[in-house]
């Protein structure tokens, strides 16, 4: 047996090389982690071979000796995470969501059943993910996350916000899992925006309807606001980035001022924002509701605009639900 | 059935080509793992498969999964070879409305035997199949192939247990051992070593072979096929990007990445496609 040598190896992989670097929610996340580092000497991140990908690659390069590389081995990772809280480290695990899901039943025990101190970050979330397909793009993690007691599930909107969330998760204490992004996505929030875990944001007023949506999806609300606007219809448009806890008092004053609300979101329209908003209204503030999402469908490949478009998450399909729920509203 | 050693050679070389327009033409996917499998792919289709026609679809066929997913094109490739792709479908790898998805999905292409993607799983699926087969006294094969990256998955260990306990000898693991995995070498990510000493004590049939001797893979499939009562794994040393000298051993080729059209002529060069030649693959008619 001759056995074939590799020849002389560089030895670290560059960011993946899809899509414009810093602008993505990963990249985002990358480098607020890295820049908080100074500020939280407990902080440590521990990654499954994918750090190229989640953008904790810049924590890797800045700071090797808190980096802690797993393998790819999501359920030990996410387990050990766990042990590591218990030893007063910050323990920030970072993977592709469909790899959270993976070590679902480590982040349900090791971590939230023990209330540990463990920040789970997911990136590839939804169709967002594009031409992997089917099998990595995430549509069940919001359902999946927010129903196990005590976990805090957020997702920004923009990677303004994902700076803000980012610290203000490693200010709070407890589990939390934080959704990133994969591709590049354009800025929506203004410079004096804050970001508080439980706090939705009103980031256009309207009398009509309210939109409220998480991710990526935030971006697409304002533009149906603005297609919206022209027909004479206000929307107002709420970002809800965190999910678990919800903003109840604002979802029932919305509900309450606007008599109508549209739910948007990439992930599956079983389980995940629009659940979450339609427990909470129909207890308190009933009324005509839509839901934007995939309904109940894998994902393909595709670019993630081509997808949006064949699955319904563009800003046009908000337009038609809004349209469909204030139809509705007289008959409630 | 004899292998005929320069026909397999040049299916591989085949494959090669092809997996590497596809990824081209797809604008972004896995090289370098899709390279260092292609002889191993190469041999396993053409002498233990046979996949033409329907024939993937008889109950006693050899089945091969492919669990590290991402290196999907060169199953693409072996399968347009073998006439189970419409030719025009070799410019939609990865993009919307296609059937040939970014990882194995047996939605549209059931001769990929399961869908794969999240690695580790394959090699459950590939357990369960020889486990089901063996149960209905079907006598049939079932290859799987797994990144060396992937056996750092908890899931290979659970694996490798179950089939030794099952005593599944109808089942044979081809470990793509190109040192690398996403980010670096495998040592600097959560070292392997010793490697053929983990699976002999989980009580499994181990012989190690250059992955790119296509004599080598011949003789240990057939020794592995002889054993009985114990599972058998192949350690294909390989190397990752295997025959494109700029990919060859560079982890930022792993994936997921753009090839442009100079990289695409460059690699068809080294890969033996005179110039006059590329126009096909440049043009994603190859297949036609
Ligand atoms: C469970 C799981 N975790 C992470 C990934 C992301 N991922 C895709 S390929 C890859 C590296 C695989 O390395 P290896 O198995 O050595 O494959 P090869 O070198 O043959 O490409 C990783 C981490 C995945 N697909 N599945
Ligand atoms: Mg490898």
């Amino acid at each position: 047996m001759a056995i074939s040598g590799n020849k002389e190896l560089t030895s670290s992989n560059s960011p993946a090389l899809i899509g414009a670097a810093g602008d993505s929610m990963r990249e985002a996340f990358g480098m607020a982690i890295t820049q908080l580092a100074e500020q939280y000497p407990k902080l440590v991140v521990l990654d499954a071979d994918v750090a190229g990908g989640t953008g904790v690659h810049h924590f890797r390069d800045a700071y090797p000796q808190r980096f802690f590389q797993f393998g790819i081995a999501e359920q030990n990772m996410i387990a050990a995470a766990g042990g590591m809280a218990s030893t007063g480290l910050i323990p920030v695990v970072t993977t592709f969501a469909v790899f959270c899901l993976r070590a679902y039943e480590q982040a349900r025990l090791s971590v939230a059943y023990c209330n540990r101190n463990v920040k789970i970050v997911a990136s590839h979330l939804g169709l967002d993910v594009g031409p992997d397909g089917g099998s990595a793009q995430t549509l069940e993690d919001i359902a999946a996350f927010r129903a196990i007691p005590g976990m805090t599930v957020i997702s920004p909107a923009d990677p303004f916000e994902m700076k803000l969330a980012t610290k203000a998760m490693l200010e709070y204490d407890g589990p939390v899992y934080m959704r990133t992004g994969r591709s590049p996505i354009r800025r929506v929030l203004d410079a004096d925006y804050q970001f508080e875990i439980g706090k939705g944001r009103t980031l256009r007023d309207g009398s009509d309807v309210s939109i409220v949506a998480c991710g990526v999806e935030v971006a697409r609300a304002l533009d149906a606001a603005d297609i919206l606007s022209k027909e004479g219809i206000l929307a107002r448009v709420i970002n809800i980035s965190t999910i678990k806890p919800l903003d109840v008092d604002l979802l029932v004053k919305s509900a309450s001022e606007t008599g109508a609300i549209v739910t948007a979101e990439d992930h599956n329209v079983h389980g995940g924002l629009g659940s979450a908003v339609s427990e909470v209204l129909s207890q308190y503030a009933p009324c005509p509701m839509e839901f934007v999402g995939v309904k109940d469908v894998f994902g393909e490949s595709g670019e993630p605009e081509e997808l949006a478009e064949k699955y319904g998450l563009t800003a046009p399909f908000i337009v038609d639900a809004v349209k469909r729920a204030i139809a509705r509203k007289g008959g409630c | 059935m004899g292998c005929k050693i320069e026909e397999v050679n040049e299916f591989a070389e085949n494959i090669r080509r092809d997996a590497l327009a596809l990824l081209y033409h797809a604008g972004s996917g896995h090289p370098g793992g899709s390279l260092s499998c292609a002889d191993v792919v190469a041999y396993l289709w053409s002498e233990e498969l046979n996949y033409c026609g329907d024939s993937w679809q008889k109950k006693d066929r050899n089945r091969l999964v492919l669990s590290k997913g991402h290196s999907v094109a060169t199953i693409y490739a072996a399968a347009g070879r073998s006439g189970l792709i419409d030719p025009a479908e070799a410019r939609s790898v990865r993009k919307i409305n296609s059937a040939l998805q970014g990882h194995p999905h047996i939605k549209d292409t059931p001769w990929v035997e399961t869908s794969t993607g999240s690695l580790g799983q394959g090699f459950s699926a590939a357990i369960g199949m020889a486990l089901g087969v063996r149960h209905q006294e079907i006598n049939s094969h079932v290859y799987v192939i797994l990144g060396d990256g992937e056996l750092q998955e908890g899931e290979v260990w659970e694996g490798a247990m179950s089939a030794a306990h099952f005593k599944l000898d109808n089942l044979c693991l081809i470990i793509d051992y190109n040192k690398l995995q996403s980010d670096d070498l495998n040592e600097n990510i959560m070292g392997l070593e010793p490697l053929a000493d983990k699976w002999r004590s989980f009580n499994w049939y181990v012989q190690e072979i250059d992955g790119h001797e296509v004599s080598e893979i011949e003789s240990a499939v057939n020794k592995a096929k002889s054993v009985s009562d114990q599972p058998s794994v192949i350690i294909a040393h390989t190397i990752k990007g295997k025959g494109v000298s700029f990919m060859e051993g560079v982890p930022a080729w792993h994936g997921s990445v753009e090839i442009t059209t100079e990289q695409l002529t460059q690699a068809l060069q080294d890969l033996g496609i005179e110039s006059g030649n590329m126009e096909a693959y440049i043009n994603g008619d190859f297949w036609k």
